[in-house]
């Protein structure tokens, strides 16, 4: 038999018995469409976070204070209390030709005033060089100057949230405010970032580090921000933050050096396996949908018993009623998947058009397979009803009328 | 062109073996007209099945056209089907999705025919059968008599040199039984080898041969006389 007639046989199944064919295309449209849908929504989350993370900066790399054993090893013995990260660890880092900037971070909470008005935010002490790692915008005014690190001067770059929530549509450049029990001046006001990770940078203020340092009354750092020359010199930058450090610690390594690659990548890794997930559960409602497709070929094999007598007694042989049953199976399990298919993009282009910070479309990767899936399974669950068509009798299938 | 010898056919039911052929040896020439008649349950459907190559005999051996055809595979038995035999039954058995033309057409698809040879084979059968405007008909549009004619235009177009017809106008009136049985015979003078199997005495009495069945044994085997 010809393969365009087989196809057309089937064809004439599928359309001969509307009911069921629509009921199956449906069954296979939602798993399929679930499918695109789902990895479509993880691959927008993925895309998402690691952006987020790529705007905080580039060759960024972060020094924590304490070691992080993130292979679980024993737990610190008594005593060994991580050595605090200080201005001066921080200033060090500044030998290394593998690093261009160094952003030492403190931070606290200190109730900010001005006149009547007070708001309770996060203060974060640091340099000149912050607004660069990490890529700030300054809507009026400056940022901290480019003095020594050391100097506590009285001044303050306020986030675009609190200046608004103070000074209200005022200008603010050159008011004196309060930051806990001392007086600032401010000097500039931040851009809105449009979107953050972590700290909200839209409602705080930053002072230099020393001022920060006098007015929590510590001597510590929170973090230091540094960047790396390039790309590539990010391990060296690494290597050498270690060793520095080392040094000043007298031969501990008690610190932990997070590259932002390495945070992407595990995020990447994260989202992919959330993608797959769903993916995999969405593909669960395929395999009903297969489950489904056998059960109405069953029913089609018995309905059409005189059929299929009437195809032996014409010469029909146990493979080409085999393969008849097989592809009507697999016609419908693919035409559903398509249908699925542009269900499921449809559906991404609507929600992409309420939520377009998600930009959510289904890897192809995740399309091709669930199409696949579908029509490999279509025929998989087609073999059970084609193989009892096959093996019928033809006197017994043409004796009933 | 039909050599039956001791052909058994037993089934099994329960304790019991029903012997539905019973050693029975039949010679049928090529052009033959036979006529097969006997009572209800006398072995005639089983017979036809089992010379139409649907069945397989128990016992005994079948040779069609000087080949033993007793211990060939599915296959082979499903080959010898499509190009040598055409079945016509009592219910028509036509395929209620398909139009007739499509209907008609279903063999040599099934035999792989190119498409213009089909269509141009279909076209023809139509034509000669009185059902030149019926073609695009479903099989629930015509009439019992259309109908069984569309079954004996299937039967026929990948032309077969054995025709079988088990009881084709049981489920006819009188006038349209005739139209079917006339045409089963305009095949029969070109040539075919026709088997019929029937209850009505006056269709038997048409063959020129006519086999009478009992108990899945032949009781008699003789010419018809025309009168
Ligand atoms: N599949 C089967 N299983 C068991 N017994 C069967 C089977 N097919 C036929 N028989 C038995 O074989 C015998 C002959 O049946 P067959 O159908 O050949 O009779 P028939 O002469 O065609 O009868 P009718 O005129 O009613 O069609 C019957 O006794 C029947 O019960
Ligand atoms: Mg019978």
């Amino acid at each position: 038999m010809r393969i365009v007639d087989v196809l057309g046989y089937a064809y004439g199944g599928v359309i001969g018995y509307r009911l069921r064919s629509l009921l199956m295309l449906f069954a296979m449209a939602v798993g399929v469409a679930s499918v695109v849908m789902l990895t479509g929504l993880g691959e927008g989350a993925r895309r998402y976070v690691t952006g987020e993370f790529a705007s905080l900066g580039t060759h960024l790399l972060i020094v924590l204070p304490g070691r992080n054993e993130t292979t679980g090893g024993a737990p610190p013995l008594l005593g060994e209390t991580p050595r605090d990260l200080t201005l001066d660890d921080a200033l060090a880092l500044g030998r290394s030709a593998a690093i261009r900037r160094i952003a030492p971070v403190t931070v606290g909470s200190a109730p900010v005033s001005f006149k009547q008005r007070d708001r309770e935010v996060i203060t974060i002490g640091t340099t000149a060089e912050f607004l660069h790692v990490r890529r700030l915008k300054i809507l009026s005014g400056r940022f901290l100057p480019q003095t020594d690190p050391r100097r506590a001067a009285p001044v303050c770059v306020l986030g675009g949230k609190l200046k608004r929530e103070l000074f209200g549509n005022r200008a603010a450049v050159g008011r004196w405010v309060r930051v806990g029990d001392r007086r600032f001046r401010v000097i500039g006001v931040l851009a809105s970032e449009g979107r953050a990770i972590g700290v909200d940078l839209e409602d705080m203020v930053v002072v230099p580090v020393a001022s920060a340092q006098a007015l929590f009354d510590t001597p510590s750092l929170f973090r230091i921000l540094v960047e790396a020359r390039s790309q590539s010199l990010i391990p060296r930058a690494k290597q050498h933050i270690l060793t520095i450090i080392r040094a000043r610690h007298e031969g501990e390594d008690d610190v932990t050096v997070i590259t932002q690659d390495a945070v992407i990548g595990t995020f990447n890794k994260i989202f992919t396996a959330l993608t797959m997930t769903v993916g995999g559960i969405a593909a669960i409602s395929l395999a009903v949908a297969g489950i489904l497709i056998m059960n109405v070929m069953l029913v089609a094999v018995s309905q059409r018993t005189a059929e299929i007598g009437v195809i032996k007694a014409l010469g029909a042989t146990r493979r080409t009623i085999l393969t008849l049953f097989m592809t009507e199976a697999g016609v419908m399990a693919a035409a559903g998947a398509a249908i699925g298919l542009a269900m499921g993009y449809a559906a991404s282009a609507v929600t992409a058009q309420i939520y377009p910070v998600l930009s959510i479309t289904a890897p192809i990767w995740a399309a091709v397979s669930a199409l696949l899936l579908a029509v490999v399974l279509g025929l998989v669950f087609g073999v059970l009803p084609a193989r009892r068509a096959a093996a019928l009798d033809p006197i017994a299938a043409l004796a009933r009328r | 062109m039909i050599t039956l010898s001791g052909a058994t056919r037993d089934f099994v039911v329960g304790e019991q073996t029903v012997h539905a052929l019973n050693n029975v040896d039949l010679e049928v020439e090529a052009g033959e007209y036979i006529a097969i008649v006997g009572p209800s349950g006398s072995g005639k459907s089983t017979l036809l099945n089992a010379i139409g190559l649907l069945d397989r005999l128990s016992k005994g051996t079948y040779r069609l056209e000087n080949h033993d055809v007793t211990g060939l595979s599915d296959d082979e038995l499903a080959r010898i089907r499509r190009e040598k035999i055409g079945f016509v039954f009592q219910f028509f058995h036509l395929i209620p999705r398909l139009k007739a033309s499509a209907n008609i057409e279903l063999p040599l698809t099934l035999a792989g025919v190119d498409p213009a040879e089909r269509a141009a084979r279909v076209t023809a059968v139509l034509e000669d059968y009185g059902l030149a405007d019926r073609g695009h008909h479903r099989p629930d549009q015509l009439s019992g008599g259309q109908r069984q004619r569309v079954a004996i235009a299937r039967a026929t177009v990948t032309r077969p040199k054995l025709l079988l017809a088990d009881e084709p106008t049981g489920n006819l009136d009188r006038t349209s039984g005739k139209d079917v049985v006339h045409i089963l015979e305009r095949l029969n003078d070109d040539g075919i080898t026709l088997l019929m199997v029937t209850h009505d005495p006056e269709l038997a009495n048409r063959a020129q041969r006519k086999i009478r069945m009992v108990d899945g044994a032949i009781e008699s085997d003789k010419a018809v006389v025309s009168l």
